[in-house]
């Protein structure tokens, strides 16, 4: 077949209008095991600036390391009360604040075990399409042979993983500059 | 466990670049360094799943959502999601944004000098069916201007957001008319270098879904990134 992608168009300033009723910045819910987290940070232009008109989508496993969709037939349980999905707009300052579980490995090329890890596409005014990411967590022993984190030169690997704040995790998002976050061709 | 198979990623020249210059807040808003080729993963072969349960099966017909009815001409946007395997999509949220058909947006953002209308958000969602059809029922939304340069009007578009089956399949698009002068000169519209895959964006007046003295219909077919055979690791 020669059928291609439909071709991608910016969210503009107005997404709020459409998007909005599926707002979700608390995965968790009562019964949900795994360790709770909760992650802000900012959305930063080029110049530092904070850019309110964005949002983020996330997808990520649950702390068993299992994906609330069929395609992931691995033998491990599903958790009611977790789908794995938050969408989050910016506030005025260009922040975003979610509360999660931290989510267990899922399994990488040939089986191996990926680190703990949340998918993030990045949307707002100005993105002509979505930019994807992920975010890794602190500490964590399985990023030092994650393989995707090992594609990414050693010097900017570390604008996936987020840094303890307090109770909880800071991870920002910088679309262009010098501390310029990874994003993915996905 | 072996490797998975990935879905396909689009044709050179077919997706916009981050950077496009015309497009003004394109240029502090994009990444300068290359995008990391990412090979997919249970992680981005799933994905979200909004099913039935979350639907507002009303929320198809953006014309019934007030007391009154909306100003401007009443039309019927409808079509297929599919896949570049020519597989329909079947059961996957489409969700909708639009002007009102003055080119005013119920957003408090919107300081275009043109009324709101009571009777219209301009919000709107459904999941296709099992042939990975969709149709929304709305009124045509105005053109409305915008500051990116001197004298500049956006086309009549509504915008489109789906998931697809996967992760790697999210797509959030805009949706123009046949006919509309002032497509040409967007450069929203023109940030695709490839002219076939931008002028698919262009619905088309349709006799078929057009509804006698009540609505003019538009066709809009959606195509999502289709699925590769065989492992990536094979290759
Ligand atoms: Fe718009």
């Amino acid at each position: 077949m020669s059928l291609v992608k439909t071709t991608s168009q910016t969210v503009g300033p107005y997404f709020a209008i459409g998007l909005t009723w599926l707002n979700k910045s608390d995965l968790t819910a009562p019964g949900v095991s795994g360790k709770k987290v909760t992650i802000e940070g900012r959305l930063l232009d080029a110049d530092g600036k904070p850019i309110p008109d964005g949002l983020i989508e996330v997808w990520q496993a649950n702390s068993h390391g299992k994906y609330a969709h069929p395609e992931d037939k691995q033998d491990k349980p599903l958790e009611k009360g977790f789908q794995g999905f938050g969408r989050i707009p910016m506030d005025g300052n260009g922040c975003f604040r979610f509360t999660t579980i931290q989510p267990g490995p899922v399994p990488g090329p040939d089986g191996k075990p990926q680190a703990p890890h949340i998918l993030v596409s990045v949307f707002a005014r100005g993105m002509l399409d979505r930019l994807v990411t992920r975010i890794y967590f602190p500490d964590e022993p399985l990023n030092n042979s994650d393989f995707v984190l090992n594609l990414i030169e050693p010097a900017r690997r570390g604008t996936l993983i987020a840094r303890k704040k307090g109770e909880g995790l800071e991870w920002n998002i910088v679309v262009q500059g010098p501390e310029e976050t990874v994003f993915f061709n996905c | 466990m072996s490797n998975i198979a990935g879905y396909r990623r689009p044709m050179a020249g077919t997706q916009p670049n981050h950077l496009h210059p015309p497009y003004a807040s394109s240029v502090a808003r994009s990444p300068r360094q290359p995008l990391v080729y990412l090979p997919h993963t249970l992680s981005e072969v799933t994905g979200p799943i909004v099913g039935p349960e979350r639907v507002d099966v009303k929320a198809f017909d953006l014309t019934k959502q007030h007391k009154g009815e909306p100003l401007g001409e009443r039309i019927v946007v409808s079509g297929r999601v599919i896949d570049e395997n020519g597989r329909p999509v079947p059961h996957t949220l489409v969700e909708i944004w639009q002007a009102n058909s003055a080119g005013r947006y119920l957003h408090k953002v919107d300081q275009h000098n043109a009324p709101l209308d009571p009777n219209f958000t301009g919000c709107g969602h459904t999941l296709t069916d099992s042939e990975g059809r969709y149709r929304f029922v709305s009124i045509r939304p105005g053109e409305y201007p915008w500051k990116n340069h001197y004298n500049a009007w956006r086309p009549a578009h509504i915008h489109f957001s789906l998931f697809g089956p996967a992760f790697a399949t999210r797509l959030v698009t805009q949706m123009y008319f046949q006919g509309d002068p002032l497509i040409p000169y967007d450069p929203i519209f023109n940030c695709t270098s490839d002219e076939k895959a931008r002028n698919r964006l262009i619905s088309q007046f349709d006799w078929e879904s057009t509804i006698p003295e009540q609505a003019l219909g538009y066709k809009f077919d959606i195509i999502l990134n289709g699925r590769d055979s065989t492992p990536w690791e094979n290759k």
